[in-house]
């Protein structure tokens, strides 16, 4: 208490607290524990948001819930329900299609492309700028778009029958069993040239050494792509499968963009049925229940991942 | 005899350049016949929303949809900013635009923030079990969607933020976080060691190297990622239409439900300006940012 004390520099304190430096700040936490604290909050986060949720969802699906969440085990119940439910087969079946298509044609362009490209053309930065302009746009915007233009009463079939091709038919839009295809021909414009920006990305990482040697053996530039350099790029091709499968089983806003799950429910996915069921028809434990198919899919998809990469790396 | 061997093979050379020459410029043709034809398609739907966004309600109707339009008519454009009918108010798709912006800013900082924070925590600094964090991390980007929309639902609800800008901008970041953290660790884990050994020596600590240090050598990464983040959320349409409430609604939900609502003739020429809007920014992001666009998008997919 004396007035013209000077800034005291406390004296160490016999038994004073831990982690306590004479002359500095008191009490300075670790820098390395302070890491790990800033770590906490994202990682409380994600295990509640990612797995805590994931488990809730699983479980429900093993419920009697409906309207509400009820926690009366029900075993099996809301997955035979969904079994016998003709929309659900739909769905599954419609995802693989799509899938199946969507992968496969997505792949093949996007490669086709990076391999057209690699061919040192003019204006390539041009054209690679029109490839891949469509990632940027919403798949609801994508939808809309090719909505519009295979629309029979508007588009395509309107303008060739205007031509004079009155008996022209390109309605798969509103055909039951081709409108599935609609939704592949707006997906593989909106995904093929990611893969060509990955696949070309991995073409301008091959050893010229290799294009060397192909020359000098005389081997044609066809075969050399089929036999050599493809082959190379296996772990960047399956990357985009991956990713592509990814984007299948996410697939809501492309269908409500495009069909609306129609004409009836004949282009429904998975995705839009659990939606439709959490919100609009408010069943969650059927909605639950589809939610843990999908991510069954999804962790065989990775499994199937993982064992690639496994036999990739044993020789 | 090594003269006739030469002269052979030069005899065999020539002929086979001659042939290679005369079947590369038909190869050449082919090459870029299929180039120009492939970027016609990617074209396509891009040319006829905006030739179909400057015609007129009865051009549209009576004529076909690959005619250009007889004039430049904005009128449409117009109408889908301000006047346009969504449901039952008229207030055109400028709410929706605002609405996206105000979603946009949090989550895209926040996010950014956040995931390079982890990052340079799990590749700077000795955290026990770093690998398997970033692996449950990473596992995370997998699961769709649907998987954790309801208990996310009802999570928030119980917080009291359900149907508010907070709950979707706390969505965001959580479905944000495992790629760029991702991105932001592999990014770091390239800094050379001594830099932040030699911060430590001087006494700074975890966060001010952070921000003093580490932040500013970033840009790239930043850039990489908040384009990423930007895009990701701008186009977002089931999150915001789940969590951000009937007033916050982005652009891309207030598209759909312009679209869909039909009072008498539907007038695609407003429709079509209200999507080519929505799709503006991140295409101008695009157009602009090219290279780091494309870096981003690789990158998010191969580290992925």
């Amino acid at each position: 208490m004396l007035a013209s004390s000077a800034p005291a520099t406390k004296p160490a304190e016999a038994g004073s607290a831990p982690g306590f430096r004479p002359g500095r700040r008191h009490r300075t936490i670790p820098a390395a524990a302070m890491a790990r604290l800033a770590l906490v909050p994202s990682i409380l986060f994600c295990a509640i948001g990612f797995y805590g949720a994931m488990l809730w969802t699983v479980v429900i699906s093993f419920t009697t819930s409906s309207i509400i969440p009820r926690y009366t085990f029900a075993g099996l119940a809301q997955y035979a329900d969904l079994f016998g439910m003709d929309r659900w087969h739909t769905a599954y079946t419609n995802m693989f299609l799509f899938g199946s298509l969507y992968i496969a044609c997505s792949l093949a362009f996007g490669v086709l492309l990076a391999v057209a490209l690699d061919q040192g053309v003019k204006g390539r930065g041009l054209l690679q700028t029109v490839f891949l302009y469509p990632i940027a746009l919403s798949f609801i915007v994508t939808g809309l778009a090719w909505q519009w233009l295979l629309n029979p009463t508007t588009g395509l079939q309107n303008y060739v029958r205007g031509l004079g091709f009155q008996s022209f038919a390109f309605d798969w839009l509103s055909s039951p069993n081709r409108a599935i295809y609609t939704l592949v021909v707006a997906g593989v414009w909106h995904a093929a040239g990611l893969v060509m920006a990955i696949v070309y990305a991995g073409l301008g990482s091959i050893d010229h050494e290799i294009w060397r040697a192909g020359r000098v053996d005389g081997i044609p530039r066809t075969k050399m792509y089929l036999r050599v350099i493809l082959p190379m790029l296996k772990p960047v091709i399956v990357v985009c499968v991956v990713l592509l499968a990814m984007d299948v089983v996410k697939s809501y806003e492309l269908v409500v963009a495009m069909t609306g799950g129609g004409p009836g429910y004949s282009t429904d996915l998975p995705a839009k049925f659990v939606v439709d069921n959490l919100f609009t028809r408010t069943n969650i434990g059927l909605a639950s229940a589809a939610a843990t198919l999908m991510l069954a899919s999804v962790v065989m998809l990775l499994m199937a991942f993982g064992w690639f990469q496994k036999r990739r790396a044993t020789p | 005899m090594t003269a006739t061997v030469t002269s052979r093979a030069a005899l065999t050379l020539s002929s086979r350049t001659a042939k290679r020459r005369s079947s590369n410029v038909v190869g050449r043709i082919g090459l870029y016949l299929f180039l120009v034809g492939a970027a016609l398609f990617f074209a396509l739907p891009l040319i006829i929303m905006i030739s179909t966004s400057l015609k007129t309600v009865d051009e549209i109707r009576l004529g076909s949809i690959f005619l250009p339009p007889r004039s430049l008519d904005t009128s449409a454009w117009a109408k889908a900013w301000s006047s346009a009918c969504i449901g039952r108010s008229c207030g055109g798709i400028r709410g929706g635009f605002w609405n996206s912006v105000r979603i946009m800013v949090p989550s895209s900082v926040l996010s950014v923030l956040l995931s390079a924070l982890n990052g340079y925590a799990l590749s700077l600094w000795r955290i026990r079990h770093a690998g398997a964090l970033l692996s449950a991390l990473t596992v995370g980007a997998f699961i769709p969607y649907q998987v954790l929309i309801y208990p996310l639902v009802r999570l928030s609800s119980d917080i009291g933020i359900y149907s508010s800008i907070s709950a979707i901008v706390m969505v965001h970041v959580l479905f944000g976080l495992p790629i760029l953290t991702l991105i932001f660790r592999n990014f770091y884990l390239s800094l050379p060691e001594e830099l932040i050994k030699a911060a430590r020596v001087d006494g700074a600590g975890f966060f001010r190297i952070f921000f003093r240090i580490v932040l500013p050598m970033s840009t790239n990464v930043v850039i990489v990622t908040l384009i990423l983040s930007v895009t990701g959320v701008w186009n977002d349409y089931l999150l915001s239409l789940v969590f951000a409430g009937r007033d916050n609604l982005p652009m891309t939900v207030e598209l759909a439900s312009l679209v869909s609502t039909r009072i008498g003739v539907p007038e695609y020429n407003v429709n079509m300006a209200a999507t080519i809007i929505t799709a503006l920014p991140p295409l101008l992001l695009y157009v602009v940012s090219g290279r780091y666009f494309v870096r981003g998008v690789t990158d998010g997919a191969v580290k992925g």
